[in-house]
């Protein structure tokens, strides 16, 4: 009597315990996905801290009080204090450029720019973003350097250069972000406000603006990031020269381009060699915390 | 001028277009005093884009206006549109808690027209939510965001913000369309109480509503007035037969 059912449901069974293991499969094949780019940046972190970790908790004192850094002499002295002023200094001054141009420019876009000079704005935006950045270092050096020259500078690479280069590489990230951030404050409150007798500006001010605040830190975050990481332009625009800088005029150097410059010269494994790499999991360790920072920001829904 | 008095808000052959399209035409209507004037009829009619004209906002979405609209006599085209807008204050469909407190949400525009005393703004901020039937709920948090209260809070937010300029006109463009009908009704009766003070337009998709508190009541369709009577005439003893249909909902 059960002769009949009983294949079919074993038949059934049977399909549907293959579609569950397709399922499972591709299930698994994007956990994959998702590790992988885990286990890429964690397989990066560990090359360089295999190199470089070490020789940073030995040498962490050192490296954090001595402004003199002299891998070559005998006995070598590492002191990073002068290359974190050097990348510190040129990245602060070029926000002082970059966040009221870029923000300014976003808004420009986002809320008084007529539909086709806002879409000819933003090419020329883009264009800017795929300069490279030893293109970006040409230029320091050609043009912007006899133009410090001539403002007066003793040296024209220095850390103005460096900044006004670094601004100008970060623009493209702040002006886009920061208009997005602007385009996603919902059309309502800016009606609210001109209904309220706002002007234009003033509803810019005392309502886009707050609106937007999380959505601008994020894209000033991200360009801090971008920043600290940049290598070429800065190797090339600011003077190479290891100094504590005390004017813009100053020429320095920064974490990024002594690794790059002096990496070719080490043996491999040597404190020096080491130490590029310790200065290599500093810059990881700034960049990741900048961006942390900017997730959070993100992510936070506390206001007050 | 009727018996002597200034028309608070005056509408005179007013055309409207959006590109080439015609959206009003030759619209008149004016607003008494002490009055709620309703406005009716179905959607895509120009009862919006009319607002827009009181208030001159029109351009902002990409229209533009012929006509005359007068507030007090006086042409608003004399008159600077940011003053204009604090003297005609509008109420849109959806409510709009602005995200930052309640306290200033509403001191918002007193701040921009230079208020800075305290006590001035406390003064203000009081009066304007106890006009809109809504300090009792939050005058315990004043300082909370304004985007957290619920919709019917934020709409009479919205209507406290209007009221915060002292306006003369209150309009109000389908406030009811997102809350629910307890606070539709509170807001109904705060705006029976108002009309003692100032004159407002009530654009409404509810019938009823109209029926309810309006004075005289208008009936738009395709762009322009078809007839404007006192509320229970228009409602009973329609003149025309669109708006017989209309009030009757044989269209809509
Ligand atoms: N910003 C705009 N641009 C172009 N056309 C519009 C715009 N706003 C409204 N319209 C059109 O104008 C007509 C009147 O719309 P509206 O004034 O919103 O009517 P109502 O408020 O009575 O529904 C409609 O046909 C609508 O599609
Ligand atoms: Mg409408």
């Amino acid at each position: 009597m059960s002769a009949v059912p009983t294949p079919r449901r074993k038949q059934r069974r049977v399909a549907s315990a293959a579609s569950r293991y397709t399922e499972k499969a591709i299930e698994a094949l994007i956990y994959l996905c998702g590790l992988s780019a885990i286990a890429f940046i964690v397989a990066i972190f560990v090359f360089i801290g295999r190199e470089g970790l070490g020789f940073l908790v030995t040498h962490l004192v050192e490296m954090l009080t001595s402004t003199d850094w002299s891998p070559t002499q005998d006995p070598p002295v590492f002191g990073i204090v002068a290359l974190l002023a050097g990348t510190f200094w040129c990245v602060g001054l070029s926000l002082v450029f970059s966040v009221p141009v870029g923000l300014g420019a976003a808004v420009f876009l986002s809320e008084f720019a007529p539909p086709r000079l806002r879409e000819g704005l933003k090419v020329i935006v883009e264009l800017l973003a795929a300069i490279p950045s030893v293109v970006w270092g040409f230029v320091g050096v050609m043009i912007i350097n006899p133009g410090l020259q001539a403002m007066g500078a003793r040296i024209g690479l220095n850390g103005l250069n460096g900044a006004i280069l670094l601004a100008l590489m970060t623009l493209p990230l702040l002006v886009s972000l920061g208009e997005d951030a602007l385009r996603a404050v919902p059309e309502t409150y800016r009606q609210a406000a001109i209904a309220m007798g706002a002007t234009r500006w003033e509803m810019v001010w005392r309502v886009l603006l707050p609106a937007a605040r999380r959505g601008l830190l994020v894209a000033v975050l991200l360009g801090v990031g971008r920043c600290v990481g940049e290598t070429m332009a800065v190797l090339m625009a600011t003077g190479h020269s290891i100094n504590i800088p005390k004017g813009p005029f100053d020429p320095v150097r920064t974490i990024t381009a002594t690794i790059a410059a002096e990496l070719g010269e080490t043996v491999r494994g040597d404190a020096h060699y080491q130490a590029l790499f310790a200065l290599g999991v500093l810059l990881f360790l700034i960049t990741m915390a900048v961006n942390f920072v900017a997730d959070f920001a993100l992510r936070g829904r506390r206001t007050r | 001028m009727v018996n002597g008095t200034v028309i608070p808000l005056e509408v005179r052959d007013l055309n409207a277009w959006y590109g080439t399209r015609q959206v009003l035409k030759n619209v008149s209507l004016a607003v008494r005093p002490n009055e709620i004037l309703g406005v009716i009829g179905p959607a895509g009619g120009g009862k919006t884009t009319m607002l827009t004209c009181l208030n001159r906002t029109l351009e902002l979405a990409g229209g533009r206006s012929e006509g005359i609209v007068r507030i007090e006599g006086e042409s608003v085209d004399k008159v600077d549109p940011n003053e204009l807008r604090r003297r005609v204050a509008m109420v849109l469909p959806l409510p709009v808690g602005l995200p930052m407190s309640i306290y200033d949400n509403v001191a918002f525009a007193p701040r921009m027209v230079g208020v800075t005393n305290r006590r001035e703004l406390d003064e203000i901020v009081e009066r304007c939510l106890t006009q809109a039937a809504l300090w009792d709920e939050v005058k315990d948090r004043l300082d909370q965001l304004g985007t957290r209260l619920s919709g019917g809070q934020q709409q009479r937010l919205t209507l406290a913000r209007a009221l915060s300029t002292e306006p003369e006109v209150l309009c109000l463009d389908e406030f009811s369309i997102a809350i629910d009908p307890v606070t539709t009704m509170r807001i109904e009766a705060v705006l029976v109480e108002l009309k003692k003070q100032i004159s407002i337009v009530l654009v409404t998709n509810l019938l009823q509503q109209a029926r309810r508190i309006a004075d005289r009541t208008a009936f738009m369709l395709l762009g322009s007035v078809i007839e404007e009577a006192p509320t229970e005439e228009l409602f009973e003893f329609p003149k025309d037969k669109r708006t017989h249909d209309y009030v009757n909902g044989k269209f809509g």
